[in-house]
């Protein structure tokens, strides 16, 4: 038998069936479904007389639109666009019978947070969702990634999608991570070697010491990322600690069904002959805490380093460096910890979890933030909230000078009301520095949760490993 | 979905790479619950001011390239989120073909599901497209899909691949949908058997 790898052994499993060109249908186990992508698939439904074909695999929750801030609670969303799309999303999970988890359940959270909280998520399976950060799930050794509406419509209707397969490519982490260097860092480091391209085409295994150290936190952040390296999706194999985080959640298998799962699990890995169309080996110990300079998440440097010049890069790069760098408002030559911040950002999809508001804990606890400084956590779920509160994370944060918010994507993308104002600077646990991300005019450097903690204390970027 | 066939327009240089989704329609006009209606929008914070004033500089703002069918762009074209919304805004504006020399994978899908042909060429031909598309309205290209053939305005033609499913779907104008649903019973099989084998899921 041919040694397959771990994207070969899902995509095989879930085959229907391959035409002579390779256009292949895949079954799909887990749709999940927000407000922003999803309004005109069910239109389409509706207006073509179809059914969602499996509402029992079908999850649907708000997070992009929602306002994050305490008054929410009373039900006003005070854009007027805003509570249409949210007012669409709760009819058509209504009306097409789909799990659904409304504004005002605690469990409601960002769609990549609470897929694996409430244990929709699990390995081997394929996963979807209008939302190219899906790649999340890949954590848990799924096969899992963005699409658009139309394909919402089609896996809606038919539970499938139709594609063509992917590439392999490996991405070995060796060894250990050097103190104050985390998931984020390795994602950033990855993306900052490979470019925002160099995964185009194909899907990413991430592997070796340092991964298989990660919690399923971190790894989630890993494999949140590999879009931004242009992969179709990101995957870790799964392992005792996958097994451990799955068990018991809400939709997890239980008794017997939860053996005959973990049998099956226990062959999602990458055969030892497999072979990797690409591959790249980074050591652990030459990871540094990384931070963006530009405005693509290529633009990634180790924080001891200085603004390039458009000089330093060759091709297209060299105007679009120029582009950056004006936007920015930086200058090249100056070191990255000169450049001084007055947002932080700590939330979303790819540092919106537990672990990650703990890490801003440990750094902040007893201590003030910069005055003057803005500075907003917001949990990936209201259960994430209710977590930090319990463990006493969110009165440090609180007590540390953070705004304290409800669940949802809020500043990473800038729908809802918390957005940066032209030529304001943020450090931000997000995943985008593109233009405008955060708001018009905005400016955006993506750090991970440690370093965003850092610089929320001493007003500009900073290297965590000094504090 | 509008059939493609053949497209002759002005082409519209925009050299820049790594276009991302959010350039091309910013996310304060993604709560729209309709797919039509966001020409008005593309490439938002690129071609206007605040206040609303054209950027005079911005290609597609320019008297030659206001109606552009065709986009030259550069490397790594439609990077970022999955939002439909930027082919949405892209037709809706009248653009009907983009060429780079790469796109981001979801973005690429997403413009054959909507009448949008993205075609793929080496760095040698892209940078002779962009000459060509710099010549203002005398830009005109061809892009016939059925050869697989681009003309350029002095007459020289290029060659392009394109996936012959995907081919088939925008020179039919057909709904993919309606495609799958006629494979239901293999798809119903798949589902019997694999429900049986992974009663968990």
């Amino acid at each position: 038998m041919t040694a397959k790898t771990l994207y070969d052994k899902i995509w095989d499993a879930h085959l229907i069936s391959e035409d002579e060109d390779g256009t292949s249908l895949l079954y799909i186990d887990r749709h999940l479904v927000h407000e922003v992508t999803s309004p005109q698939a069910f239109e389409g439904l509706r207006a073509s007389g179809r059914k969602v074909h499996a509402p029992d695999k079908t999850i649907a929750v708000p997070d992009h639109n929602v306002p994050t801030t305490l008054d929410r609670v009373d039900g006003v969303v005070k854009n007027e666009e805003s509570r249409i799309q949210l007012e669409a999303l709760d009819k058509n999970a209504r009306d097409f019978g789909v799990h659904y988890y409304p504004v005002d359940d605690v469990r409601q959270g960002v769609v990549h947070i609470i897929g694996p909280e409430q244990g929709w998520t699990l390995p081997g399976m394929t996963i979807v969702c209008g939302d190219s950060h899906t790649a999340t799930h890949g954590a848990f050794g799924s096969l899992a990634h963005g699409i658009g509406t139309s394909e919402v419509e089609h896996v809606l209707a038919t539970q499938t999608l139709i594609q063509t397969k992917s590439k392999n490519m490996k991405v070995e982490i060796t060894g250990k991570l050097s103190a104050g260097v985390t998931a984020k860092d390795i994602t950033m480091t990855v993306i900052g070697l490979t470019g925002t391209a160099g995964g185009t085409g194909y899907v990413i295994e991430y592997c070796g010491e340092a991964i298989r150290d990660l919690s399923m936190e971190g790894r989630m952040t890993v494999c949140n990322m590999a879009i931004e390296g242009g992969a179709r999706a990101g995957l870790i194999a799964p392992d005792e600690t996958t097994f451990e985080y799955v068990k018991g959640r809400p939709h997890a298998p239980k008794g017997g069904l939860w053996e005959l799962a973990m049998e099956a699990w226990k062959n999602l890995y990458t055969d030892e002959d497999a072979h990797f169309d690409k591959v790249l080996t980074i050591k652990g110990e030459d990871i540094a805490p990384a931070v963006t300079w530009g405005t693509s998440p290529e633009d990634v440097l180790p924080i001891t380093g200085i603004v390039p010049s458009p000089e330093d890069f060759e091709g297209g790069k060299v105007d679009a460096v120029k582009r950056s760098l004006e936007y920015m408002g930086l200058t090249s030559g100056m070191k990255l910890t000169d450049i001084q911040i007055d947002t932080v950002f700590v939330g979303s999809c790819t540092n919106g979890r537990i672990e990650d508001f703990r890490a801003v804990a440990d750094i902040v606890k007893g201590k003030k933030i910069k005055e003057g400084m803005r500075a907003i956590v917001v949990p990936g779920s209201g259960l994430v909230r209710a977590q930090a509160e319990e463990e006493g994370v969110a009165q440090i944060l609180i007590d540390a000078g953070f705004e304290w918010r409800l669940a949802g994507c809020s500043m990473c993308l800038a729908m809802n009301p918390d957005k940066l104002e032209a030529g304001e600077r943020c450090a931000a646990t997000t995943n985008r520095n593109f233009e405008g991300r955060q708001g018009r005019g905005g400016r955006t450097h993506l750090v991970s949760p440690a370093m965003a903690a850092a610089a929320a204390l001493t007003g500009h970027l900073t290297d965590v490993r000094d504090l | 979905m509008e059939k493609f066939t053949k497209v002759t327009g002005v082409a519209a240089p925009m050299p820049l790479i790594n276009i991302d989704t959010d350039m091309i329609i910013p996310k304060l006009f993604l709560k729209t619950i309709k797919r039509s209606g966001l020409g008005k929008n593309l490439f938002d914070e690129m071609r206007f001011n605040e206040d609303g004033s054209e950027i005079s500089d911005f290609v597609l703002n320019q008297p030659a390239y206001r109606n552009a069918e065709i986009i030259v762009a550069g490397d790594n074209f439609g990077c970022g989120s999955s939002r439909e919304h930027a082919p949405w805004a892209l037709l809706d504006f009248g653009i009907r073909v983009v060429i780079s020399t790469s796109f981001a994978d979801i973005f690429f899908n997403n413009c054959f599901k909507n009448g949008i042909l993205p075609i793929i060429l080496p760095q040698e031909d892209v940078d002779k497209l962009m000459d060509d598309a710099g010549r203002g309205a005398n830009a005109v290209v061809t892009i016939d899909l059925e050869n697989q053939i681009i003309t350029g305005p002095d007459g020289g033609k290029i060659e392009f691949t394109v996936d012959a499913f995907k081919k088939h779907c925008l020179q039919n104008g057909l709904d993919d949908i309606g495609l799958t649903m006629q494979k239901s019973d293999a798809i119903d099989a798949f589902e019997k058997q694999y429900g049986a084998e992974t009663p968990w899921v």
